[in-house]
């Protein structure tokens, strides 16, 4: 239940602006790719084009290919919303349902699909996932409170629940633990690990250390200047990317030196 | 270095000299009665409107100087302010109390159990002039009016806040500011400045029109409670649509998105995320939509007449609503000379039925407002 991606000659515009300029990755299944790089860069623009968020801004758009498993989701035909089922994502800020309680978040993505459930496989269900979340321990006394009565880190791990809650072949992270205490980023991280064993895991960061300790691969984004677009500078795998990068470029950044 | 020393040499002073707390309390009753004892002087009796100015400016002044020879300019002029914000509050006030007040001492004199249970039927001037001679009791009654009252707010409601609630979705959800959705966006604006006899004349231009398609000269037909629902939805639309709009955009961007990450469609999205979320805004903007039409009269004159008797039938046939009603009593009193009073009172004893059905449904807003909002359960 992992998907392999393969990035084509991506361009991705809002409106006119050229924010991202073409990119070529290949994604292995069952791995954790990082995206780093500085601020504006685009990592996040190309991270929402690989479930096509992107298209959810008014004036968006993409040129290029995003081949899963060999199969264009930019191709004719293809409905955005089955590539999302396919492609869960967690964002930068915790976005629970404010209307639900902890159990029909997590069930939100099933239910709200027509997926009937019966009681005992929704109890099942909301287990495992916020079990693989790392968060069943401390909520499974009050599953049917409200989702924003948590705290910032379990409510980004409910988010998480959420996204895994519908079985995504590949799971998108845009700087997960941005927001996040050490022990709560120590326990996405820890979940990130065991997560590449059935996804494909793609995460941005800026925190060198979090892109060294969990991916396999990094992605190295720079931008040459404002309102020029994003490049793909150097995509390897990430014991090389921070021990001997081939680009002075990213030696740079990642060493903290810049110019 | 010379930055340094001044820093070092000033002297630490945080505390300052500072009146009692009560003080502004104290100043303002002394004022009022300064102020009523110089009216009692300089006008020889006591004059409200007087009274109050002088007591304004009196409190004013003394604030001023007792603050700035105690606590120094920079609090007194602070003082002052607040004192302006405040006397301004309350002169805010006063149209709105005495209006409730005359409402409720004047409504609340003539209201009786049989006024809200009978209508005009049968009513002659003998009966009023009787009962301003002190031979009878108050006849008559306005049951009718508050029923064509509910039933036709009711059917406004069901004419417009479907069409409303969709507009809104349809601009914040679906135009992302096209041409289409400029233009309703202009039109809702348009609409919200239409006078409400213009609403009312268009409905019954609608419907005539329509009547004499079907028979010919029978554009009389066409005064009904649905037409009179329609003129005010037309008036309610934009209402709804502004406050759903406004609601609908402060649901963040984040939950619509959290839930086409889940491949949940978009329509589902509206329904299951967005609605929920918003429903409380868009129940109590609905609800003081209901308020702001309720008391509509000119509309509901030129499409529904005035009726006398309890008509049940939104279309066929006049009917009154309260705001008509009290119009009709006040312009048309049943009897004329002195026993028109009667008629008054019966005016006035169905203002206070409308003023207590507006601020109850206000009310209901909040309560809707309270119980419905998504609950942070911190
Ligand atoms: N909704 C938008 N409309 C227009 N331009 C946008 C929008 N979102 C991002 N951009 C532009 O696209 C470029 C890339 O932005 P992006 O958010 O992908 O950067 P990022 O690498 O994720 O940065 P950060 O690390 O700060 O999150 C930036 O120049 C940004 O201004
Ligand atoms: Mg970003």
């Amino acid at each position: 239940m992992s998907k392999q991606i393969d990035i084509k000659d991506l361009d991705i515009f809002y409106g006119d602006f050229r924010a991202v300029d073409g990119v070529q990755m290949q994604i292995k299944p069952r791995s954790v790719t990082a995206f780093i790089g500085p601020s504006g860069c685009g990592k996040s623009t190309v991270l929402r084009t690989l479930n096509r968020m992107h298209e959810v801004i008014p004036g968006a758009s993409v040129s290029g290919e995003v081949l899963m498993d060999g199969n264009n989701i930019y191709g004719a035909g293809v409905d955005p919303v089955n590539v999302r089922r396919e492609v869960g994502m967690v964002f930068q800020r915790a976005n629970p349902f404010p209307t639900m309680s902890i159990k029909e978040n997590v069930l939100a993505g099933v239910r709200l699909n027509n997926r009937r459930l019966s009681k005992s496989e929704a109890d099942d269900l909301t287990e495992r996932a916020l079990r693989g979340a790392n968060l069943w321990n401390e909520v499974k006394d009050r599953l049917n409170l409200p989702g924003s009565g948590l705290s910032g880190g379990q409510q980004q791990r409910l988010c998480i629940a959420r996204a895994i809650a519908v079985e995504p072949e590949v799971l998108l992270m845009d700087e997960p633990c941005s927001a996040l205490d050490p022990i709560s980023t120590l326990a996405i991280e820890d979940l990130i690990n065991d997560l590449k064993d059935k996804y494909t895991v793609v995460i941005v960061t800026h925190n060198m250390q979090q892109a060294a300790r969990v991916s396999d691969k990094t992605a190295f984004f720079n931008i040459a200047g404002t309102g020029k677009p994003g490049k793909l500078i150097e995509f390897n795998e990430t014991s090389s990317i921070f021990s001997n990068p081939d680009k002075e470029e990213t030696e740079n950044y990642i060493s903290g030196r810049f110019g | 270095m010379t930055t340094a020393d001044t820093v070092v040499s000033k002297p630490a002073k945080l505390t300052s000299k500072q009146l009692p707390k009560a003080t502004p309390w104290v100043v303002a009753a002394a004022s009022i009665i300064a102020a009523i004892v110089i009216s009692f002087i300089a006008f020889g009796g006591f004059n409200i409107p007087v009274a109050a100015v002088l007591a304004g400016l009196i409190n004013l002044i003394a604030v001023f100087v007792l603050s700035a020879s105690y606590e120094g300019r920079r609090k007194a002029v602070d003082r002052v302010a607040t004192t302006i914000v405040t006397s301004t509050f309350i002169l805010a006030c006063v149209p709105l109390v005495s209006l409730l007040w005359l409402t409720v001492s004047k409504g609340g004199a003539a209201i009786s159990g049989d006024l809200l249970t009978r209508t005009m039927l049968g009513m002659k001037g003998v009966l009023d002039q009787q009962y301003v001679a002190g031979e009878a009791t108050l006849a008559g009654g306005f049951y009718h009016a508050i029923v064509g009252t509910v039933l036709i707010t009711v059917a406004a409601c069901i004419i417009s806040i479907p069409v409303g609630v969709l507009t809104a979705i349809y601009l914040v959800e679906y135009a992302n500011k096209n041409r289409l959705g400029k233009a309703i966006t202009f039109l809702v604006d348009v609409m919200t400045g239409i006078p409400s006899i213009v609403a009312g004349l268009f409905a019954f231009a609608l419907f005539s029109t329509v009547a004499n398609l079907i028979m010919p000269a029978s554009a009389g037909i066409a005064k009904t409670g649905f037409t009179a629902a329609v003129a005010l939805s037309v008036l309610m639309i934009p209402i709804v649509v502004r406050n759903t709009e406004e609601i609908l955009r402060l649901v963040p961007m984040d939950l619509r998105e959290a839930s086409y990450a889940l491949g949940v469609p978009k329509w589902k999205t509206i329904v299951k995320i967005v609605l929920p979320t918003s429903v409380s805004g868009i129940l109590s903007g609905v609800t003081i939509a209901i308020a702001r039409v309720i008391g509509e009269t000119a509309p509901i004159m030129v499409t529904a007449g005035f009726a006398k008797t309890l008509n049940w039938n939104l279309f066929s046939g006049w009917m009154s609503t309260l705001p008509t009603f009290i119009y009709d009593s006040q312009l048309r009193p049943v009897s004329p000379g002195a026993a028109a009073l009667a008629s008054s009172e019966r005016a006035w004893a169905a203002a206070l039925v409308l003023v207590v059905l507006v601020m109850v449904l206000n009310l209901l807003a909040r309560i809707i407002a309270k119980v419905l909002a998504p609950k942070a359960g911190r």
